[in-house]
């Protein structure tokens, strides 16, 4: 009587079941789905519930209304009465152009650091080292806040501009430049810029296949760079210089005329960049360092020379170890540009999702708009950066 | 293998145009640590030499001073007329002569097998590129696995990826070849597949410096066999002698561990 339990017959029915690894998964599944379908249609229920409580229902007919407020930053046109949807538009911009040039200027940076924080040079290594720990291990809204304290505290007013030049003039208003103004001869130029990129693509191949055919290979990378860079720019001067330079006037208290960068662009743009480039570094010396010294080693041996060991075995393989964390960068660096807010940067946390939200009350809407806007960013950089981990994987097996 | 050592003191006055690498009164110390002691060695054209002696006795880094994988801090050595100092060019100049193959084999993993065999040929002897792979696959073909050509180094065994390893140093055309423990890494069946390559290739005349434990494949190839024991060459003989007529205590006292079992 007492073997009964054991007896495979005798088990109870849940009992089979649930020992059993294939309907286990299952029911595990079923459950964890039903909880995630429960716990959405409380919240659903509860939103909606309390909406009808206080009389409010869901409509995006105010994106259509006068905004009724300035904003300093507008790549578009934009008055205060534009309507909140052209004010989303201003944020989505001025979020973007932080994303980008953050972006940009971290990965460089990043990529600086790692390379300094490997270098046997005893200063430079340490150097690098200071700076990583300092900035990764301080909040980036403290860093926001003090650069830009730095700019508008420490630089002087427009009246005693630094003056770069007579060009530009740094001022506690911003950085005022020279805007251009183009001429039509200059389109010459801008042609010759374009057809040196074309002729640099089909250089590239054509370059391949010389090496292919004969051995020889071409400095590529200088080639391009100066039928990109250099004949436009010779073709600029032999030109006559066809752009004019509408440089920056002092009027009454401010500068006229040129373009300006706000202090609150330039104080979360570096504070962003800087506090992700910290970590970025640590990413691409993490990433060289994991590929083994005996690849190195293998390359010299063959007498491949420092530069080519680099471009042909390390760097392939470091990047493949490098992309993935440098992608949760990249997202970070767009997310936290929502504290843009702190200084008063038009985002889209302070256009849509703030003063838009204050004015007309439709906080679920508001808030809705500003969290797809932000996982549409986050998928689409995700996006680029998985084709672009799966491009170079490809290559390994 | 008597007969060539004679005729190799006959040709005393030929051998100094003969000698490929020359060491001479050569230290190295890793910090405080003396590595190398005062090691002086002369190798010949086509000469094979086996490097052994138990672990941390400096035979590894001894190769890999020939080619400046490390660097000595005292004496010289030149190697086919060019002294090894800090001068990178002279420095890759040697390292496109002299081919090394690893414990570890050092494959590029993320390139195929040919594509491992072309990447010196056409990077640094600027090979065409079907040039190069045509004499990359007459390599493969002589390690017996030219049919592995576009598979990555990942999908092979350790036999075989030191075969490719052997390929990839010889597409350079090297007129030394270095070992370094070639088979100490790979499994007791794959051990044979590589020496047998080792040996091919010993018949045709290349240089040879072997650091291996491998004494069937010294007493079949040696020229001469070289002990090493805390930093220093302790005794040097050909084959026949070294094995059955040691001379020193030390090298006794090896023999017996690594035959003995």
């Amino acid at each position: 009587m007492s073997e009964t339990t054991l007896s495979q017959p005798q088990r109870n029915i849940v009992s089979r079941l649930w020992n059993d690894k294939e309907t286990r998964s299952i029911i595990i599944q079923i459950i964890a789905f039903a909880a995630i379908f429960a716990l959405f249609f409380y919240m659903v229920r509860n939103a909606v519930i309390n909406l009808e409580a206080i009389g409010k229902d869901i409509s995006f007919d105010f994106l259509w209304q006068p905004a009724s407020y300035d904003i300093s930053q507008s790549l578009v046109e934009y008055t205060s009465r534009s309507s909140h949807f052209t004010a989303m538009i201003v944020g989505i911009i001025n979020t973007l152009l932080i994303a980008v040039f953050g972006i940009l200027l971290s990965t460089v940076l990043g990529f600086l650091l790692g390379v300094l924080r490997l270098s046997k040079n005893w200063v430079t290594n340490k150097l690098a080292y200071v700076y990583i720990e300092y900035t990764r291990n301080v909040p980036v809204l403290l860093h926001i806040l003090l650069i830009h304290g730095l700019i508008v505290h420490a630089l002087p007013l427009p009246k005693n501009a630094i003056n770069v030049s007579d060009a530009a003039f740094l001022t506690n208003r911003g950085f005022f430049l020279p805007s251009p103004e183009i001429q039509p001869l200059f389109w010459f130029v801008l042609a010759l810029f374009v057809m040196g990129i074309i002729f640099s693509i089909w250089f590239r191949s054509y370059a391949k296949r010389v090496q292919d055919e004969t051995g020889k290979y071409y400095p590529v990378f200088w080639i391009s760079l100066s039928a990109i860079m250099g004949f436009p720019l010779i073709m600029y001067f032999l030109l006559g210089s066809p752009i004019d330079w509408q440089i920056p006037e002092l009027k009454g208290f401010n500068y006229k005329g040129g373009m300006v960068i706000r202090p609150e662009f330039i104080a979360l743009w570096i504070a962003l960049s800087c506090y992700t480039a910290a970590f970025i570094g640590e990413i691409v010396r993490s990433g060289i360092t994991a590929v083994s010294w005996g690849q190195t080693e293998a390359a010299s041996a063959l007498g491949v020379s420092r530069g080519r060991t680099l471009s042909l075995v390390v760097i392939p393989q470091a990047l493949r170890i490098i992309i993935p964390p440098l992608t949760s960068q990249y997202l970070n660096i767009t997310k936290n540009s929502s504290l843009a807010i702190a200084i008063g940067y038009m985002d889209i946390v302070a256009t849509i999702g703030g003063i838009s939200l204050n004015q007309t009350g439709r906080e679920m809407e508001c808030m809705t708009i500003v969290l797809l806007l932000y996982l549409t960013f986050s998928l689409l950089i995700s996006a680029f950066m998985n084709w672009y981990n799966k491009r170079i994987k490809l290559t390994e097996r | 293998m008597s007969n060539s050592t004679q005729i190799g003191t006959e040709q005393m006055n030929t051998d100094q145009d003969n000698i490929v690498i020359r060491i001479n009164q050569m230290h190295k110390w890793y910090g405080q640590f003396h590595v190398l002691k005062d090691i002086n060695l002369d190798v010949t054209r086509g000469e094979k030499i086996v490097i052994c002696g138990p672990s941390g006795s400096g035979k590894s880094t001894m190769i890999r001073c020939i080619n400046r994988l490390e660097e000595h801090q005292k004496g010289d050595i030149i190697v086919d007329g060019t002294e090894l100092t800090n001068d990178l060019k002279n420095i890759e100049a040697v390292r496109r002569e002299v081919g090394m193959v690893f414990q570890h084999f050092n494959l590029f993993p993320h390139l195929t097998v040919l594509e491992n065999c072309t990447l010196a040929p056409i990077w640094v002897r600027k090979t065409p590129r079907l040039e190069a792979e045509e004499i990359a696959m007459q390599y493969l073909e002589r390690v017996k696995i030219p049919d592995q050509a576009n598979k990555f180094p990942g999908q092979l065994s350790g036999g075989q990826q030191q075969r490719v390893a052997i390929a990839r140093s010889l597409c350079m055309k090297p007129r030394i070849m270095l070992f370094d423990e070639p088979t100490s890494a790979l499994d007791p069946e794959m051990i044979k597949e590589v020496l047998d390559v080792m040996i091919e290739l010993a018949s045709e005349g290349i240089t040879m410096l072997c650091v291996t434990h491998e004494m069937g494949f010294a007493k079949t190839v040696a020229d001469r066999v070289i002990f090493m024991d805390g930093g220093e060459i302790i005794e040097e003989n050909v084959p026949q002698e070294f094995f059955d007529n040691p001379q020193h205590e030390r090298t006794k006292l090896f023999l017996s561990q690594i035959l003995n079992h």
